[in-house]
């Protein structure tokens, strides 16, 4: 087979598969009559109503809105505090054994004190959570990352007295990337969850608060038609972000191709 | 130039103490072609880390220009054996090169300038915007050379760079060094465990020995310059060095080797 209609195969199944289950799922729902599992077509309907675009701006545009500030503050986080701790073996004693205690920690655990701590059932509230849990993905990926700079280049930076804000700049931050956009990718489908957890609990909008409200209220039509959308909001997301770090991370791809790991 | 006295370093301490090099003293002079060369083992490597300043010998000193080095100095550069990990993957060539002009006093067309001219002395002009990765070993190992040239600096330090390229390639290289030391006139001590290399390259021929190390002989190379492969290494005067140098570290091997006999 050539490579071409290889490629053109896996694309095809790739789309057909699910279209294969969705089409099981409608048979079997059309002919189950349970409540709990409405038609596909039901849930498509309901979907319809209530995303496309009536309730766009008062529920999506919230819950987008609280995945991209928590993301982004989570991000930062992350690399702000692993940079430093990765570089100094001494904050890395003192800063480990919290960091390995919080991370472990179940999320649910968090989310009631942190209404009371932050006094918020708002975005503060919701963005912290978000953020808090983002942070770990990237904060952990990046303390190794720097942990395990390459010597000669540490050495080379060394001999040639580059000062260290160009150290960081030049020389650790882009040789720490590659991981910290592996630990991004964890933290975006964290945010995606997070975000769901942060909207079930003292919320009055968002797509968490649409799900659990319509379950709540017996709308297991919309309730469905709310985790379709969850499901596609996280797959367009990784979708997203893969396009952007295939740009960001040509090198790597380029080098790694060329030299035997 | 440059003078090593009494350099000793020992890794750990107590039981543990593990001595890398025991007592080496020598001194090079300014516009000088030294190579240090010493079989494998012998710590040329952490000599050559000492008086770069990237490690703290136990003893001795190391005095550049006639001040002690306690860190790597503004005066000199260092290349690497491992090009590959020496060199930015994330960076093109220009920006490779450029690293160590960006904090140096200089304005934007005068490093545009070095760069240019360091990347023309080891004809890679035509490579600026690759990657490092995009080039072959020996490409890359120019680059680095280059990176080291742009940098200006009074003495250059090389270790074995020439190590992990094929033999072909390492020829080129070796003369390419040759042709930069005669435009740049920079003060270099080249470190390697290949003979033949030393001799070729070399104005003075530092032989180390082996545990504890210390400058065995320092072997003077008369060849004249500029120096070819073919009719330099054809010169009976070469074999002879060669011979020499070679029976000064298998001499040194045996040693190490064959343990004189205990009974009479």
């Amino acid at each position: 087979m050539t490579s071409g209609a290889r490629r053109a195969l896996l694309i095809g199944l790739e789309v057909a598969v699910p279209l294969a289950l969705l089409a099981g799922w409608q048979l079997w729902t059309a002919h189950a009559h349970s409540p709990k599992f409405p038609r596909l077509s039901t849930i498509l309907v309901d979907f319809r109503k209530e995303w496309l675009f009536a309730e766009f701006g008062t529920h999506v545009v919230p819950s987008l809105e609280r995945i991209a500030l928590g993301f982004t503050i989570g991000t930062v986080l992350g690399v702000l505090i692993g940079v430093p701790v990765g570089l100094s073996p001494l904050l890395r004693r003192l800063a480990l054994p919290h960091i390995e205690y919080w991370r472990a920690m179940p999320p649910p655990a968090l989310l009631p004190i942190s209404v009371i701590l932050l006094r918020s059932i708002g975005n503060l509230q919701k963005v912290s959570f978000i953020a808090f849990f983002c942070m770990f993905p990237v904060l952990l990926n990046t303390i190794d990352a720097v942990r395990s700079l390459d010597p000669t280049l540490v050495d080379t930076a060394r001999s040639y007295r580059i000062p260290r804000a160009q150290r960081i700049r030049r020389i650790v931050l882009p040789a720490a990337l590659p991981q910290m956009v592996a630990g991004m990718r964890n933290s975006l489908a964290l945010a995606v969850i997070m975000m769901v957890l942060s909207e079930y609990f003292a919320a009055t909008n968002g797509i968490g608060y649409v799900l659990l409200n319509s379950k709540n209220t017996f709308q297991l039509g919309p309730m469905w038609a709310a985790i379709v959308l969850i499901g596609l909001l996280g797959y367009l997301l990784n979708a997203l972000f893969l396009l952007v770090e295939r740009r960001v991370l040509a090198w790597h791809r380029g080098w790694r191709a060329a030299v035997p790991q | 130039m440059l003078e090593i006295n009494g350099l000793g370093k020992t890794y750990g301490s107590g039981d543990k103490a593990t001595p890398a090099i025991g007592n080496v003293s020598f001194r090079i002079e300014a516009g000088e072609f030294a190579c240090v060369v010493g079989p494998s083992g012998c710590g040329k490597t952490t000599l050559l880390k000492c008086i770069a300043g990237l490690l703290a010998p136990s003893r001795g000193e190391v005095l550049l220009r006639g001040r002690p080095v306690t860190e790597p100095p503004e005066a000199m550069a260092l290349v690497f054996q491992e090009y590959g990990r020496s060199l930015m993957p994330w960076s093109t060539v220009r920006n490779n090169v450029l690293l160590p002009l960006r904090h140096k006093d200089l304005s934007r067309s005068e490093r545009a300038a070095l760069v240019d001219e360091a990347v023309a002395a080891v004809d890679l002009t035509p490579f600026l915007d690759h990657y490092p990765w995009q080039l072959s070993g020996g490409m890359q190992q120019r680059v680095a050379i280059a990176r080291a040239l742009a940098y200006q600096p009074a003495l250059l330090l090389m270790d074995e760079p020439f190590a992990s390229v094929d033999a072909q390639v390492r020829g080129d290289l070796e003369d390419l060094v040759l042709r930069v030391h005669a435009q740049f006139g920079i003060t270099t001590l080249f470190v390697t465990h290949d003979i033949d290399e030393s001799v070729y390259l070399a104005d003075r021929v530092i032989v180390l020995a082996h545990a504890p190390t210390e400058a065995k002989e320092i072997v003077s190379v008369g060849l004249p310059r500029p120096r070819d492969q073919i009719a330099t290494k054809a010169l009976p005067e070469f074999a002879e060095l060669r011979s020499h140098v070679h029976r000064l570290i298998r001499h040194e091997r045996q040693e190490e080797t064959e343990p004189a006999p205990t009974h009479a």
